[in-house]
């Protein structure tokens, strides 16, 4: 205990030295440094070497440094790049969507005004088939109802400003808004489930082959009375279904990387997610609107596929030949003579 | 009218963050939520600079343009606004910024964002100037009462200045003229598409 107090008492008699000494060598530099400075003042220049903001700027085209907040995020000062993005998603954006959109919807217009709806050439037979399973439609349906909340809610974003909101006002523009945000927000999971089902289920049917270059090469029998062969799934619809994975799957990735930010992505990363998630969504929009139009009043017939299940067997001879046969060949030759259109149940 | 911006002299900054706890305490920020910070440039090495930024309330101001409901203002002073009454949050705002102002409180579920918060150049919102509502919502109206924002007021080296853009340019013009030095107006070009000759 005593060689112990002794020791400290040493120390503190080193340490008020040291202080000591610190102190009358502070006061002798502080002496130097008072007379030295009229002197030396004008060759000092303190930002001879201290960082510019437009060299960082051009550097890295951002400038970054240490907080001591605990947002460590924060600590990006400057990132004029905001500037492009806000060009694309003001200007460049909304031409890309109103062409793809309009222009779809144009020429949907013009091609049933001129062509009209493909009619069954055969008539009704009176008998169906099975062609989508009560799963089968639950996950189209699923898949279709959040995509729609989704496409309207998105478009709302991109187009609500300079469309809605001067018809409706700040107040009810902006309710209405926020609950397509939360809607947006929401119903992507249900559909990104739906798309890996969809995924799943029909990837046997979709997958390109020899039929399609020959159904392709005849317009898809969609002018005049041309039915080509098909499978299960016809070159137009394997597109859709390659859209619908390819475009849903895009949507989906940078949408969460939107929901969830800076998880993985930074604020560049999110401008690109942006960049990627509105203009796959706009063109899948303008997709969607002609996969809607074949399978409502674009043709006779195609409805029921995904509303009973059930096509006609006409319907399915006509535009699935090769389908039709395996369907047939799998069941039996019951189906071997269809009605004449006469017969058709009105 | 004036045309108020902040001027932020990196060459006397000393990063001592006093503009930061000034402006969390006068507007009483949400938790996790920083209106203003500082940010240190080559933090250790020979040239470091330290920069308080907050919103620099820019001519043009890419978050009113990107916002998707509108709900950005100008004010007569060019202080930019937003109505958190109409913000619904979306982040848009966040991506066109050039500095990182708007935040949002993490409210629910994931990173769903609530209002944006941001500086307001000590000038609250919409709502009646000096209102209950008011503070609430944004914080402290100073301008309202004649006064500059705190964070500048309050700044220990009077690094910071706030106030009429023309006024505050020539402050800073003069301190360079005199002292022979000045790293410039850092922000300025991006914000206001101008520099201070120094």
């Amino acid at each position: 205990m005593g060689s112990r107090r002794a020791r400290k008492t040493g120390e503190d008699v080193m340490a008020s030295f040291g202080r000591f000494i610190r102190l009358a060598l502070g006061a002798w530099a502080l002496l130097l440094l008072v007379t030295a400075v009229p002197a030396s003042a004008q060759q000092v220049n303190p930002t001879a070497s201290s960082v510019k903001e437009q060299q960082l700027l051009q550097e890295l085209n951002r400038i970054q440094g240490r907080v001591s907040i605990p947002d460590q995020r924060s600590g990006v000062l400057e990132q004029p790049q905001g500037r492009e993005w806000r060009e694309f998603r003001n200007v460049t954006l909304r031409w890309i969507g109103g062409i793809a959109i309009l222009g779809m919807i144009a020429a949907i217009v013009i091609f049933y005004l001129t062509v009209g709806m493909v009619r069954l050439e055969a008539g009704r037979s009176g008998r169906t088939i099975v062609r989508f399973n009560g799963f089968e439609r639950f996950v189209h349906w699923l898949t279709a109802t959040c995509f729609i909340v989704l496409a309207i809610s998105g478009l709302n974003i991109t187009f609500g400003r300079p469309l809605l909101l001067p018809l409706i006002g700040f107040e009810a523009f902006s309710e209405w808004s926020q609950w397509g945000k939360y809607a947006h927000n929401y119903l992507s999971f249900p559909f990104t489930i739906g798309v890996l089902l969809i995924f799943l289920m029909w990837i046997a049917g979709n997958i390109p082959s020899k039929v399609d270059i020959e159904w392709a090469k005849r317009g898809g029998g969609l002018i005049g009375h041309d039915h080509p062969p098909a499978y299960r799934f016809n070159a137009g619809q394997k597109m859709i279904y390659w859209i619908v994975v390819i475009g849903g799957g895009l949507v989906a990735a940078s949408g969460y990387a939107l929901m969830f930010p800076f998880y993985g992505t930074g604020i560049e990363g999110m401008q690109m997610a942006q960049i990627v998630h509105s203009i796959v969504a706009v063109l899948f929009v303008a997709a969607m609107i002609a996969h809607i139009y074949i399978g409502t009043i674009g043709m006779e017939g195609a409805f029921e596929a995904m509303g009973t299940g059930e096509v006609d067997v006409n319907w399915a001879r006509e535009h699935h030949s090769l389908w039709l046969d395996q369907q047939k060949a799998r069941t039996g030759p019951n189906d071997g003579q269809p009605q004449p259109a006469t017969a058709a149940a009105e | 009218m004036a045309r108020m911006k902040f001027l932020c002299d990196a060459d006397r900054c000393i990063e001592c963050n006093a503009c930061v706890t000034a402006c969390k305490n006068e507007h009483e920020v949400p938790w996790g939520i920083n209106r203003r910070r500082v940010v240190t440039i080559n933090d250790g090495k020979p040239g470091e600079r330290s920069i308080s930024m907050a919103c620099m309330h820019c001519t043009d101001a890419p978050c009113a343009a990107v916002c998707p409901v509108n709900c950005f203002y100008t004010t007569a002073d060019a202080v930019v606004l937003h109505s958190k009454d109409l913000c619904i949050g979306c982040g848009y705002c966040f991506y066109a910024c050039p500095f990182g102002a708007p935040q949002y409180p993490k409210v629910g579920n994931f990173g769903s964002r609530g209002k944006m918060d941001k500086c307001t150049y000590c000038a609250g919102g919409p709502e009646a100037d000096g209102s209950k509502e008011e503070y609430e919502k944004y914080g402290a109206n100073r301008l309202a009462e004649g006064k500059l924002p705190l964070c500048a007021e309050m700044c220990s080296t009077k690094s910071l200045l706030a106030g009429d853009g023309e006024i505050i340019a020539q402050i800073y013009k003069e301190r360079v003229m005199k002292r022979g030095y000045g790293s410039g107006a850092w922000g300025w070009k991006t914000a206001y598409r101008e520099i201070i000759e120094s």
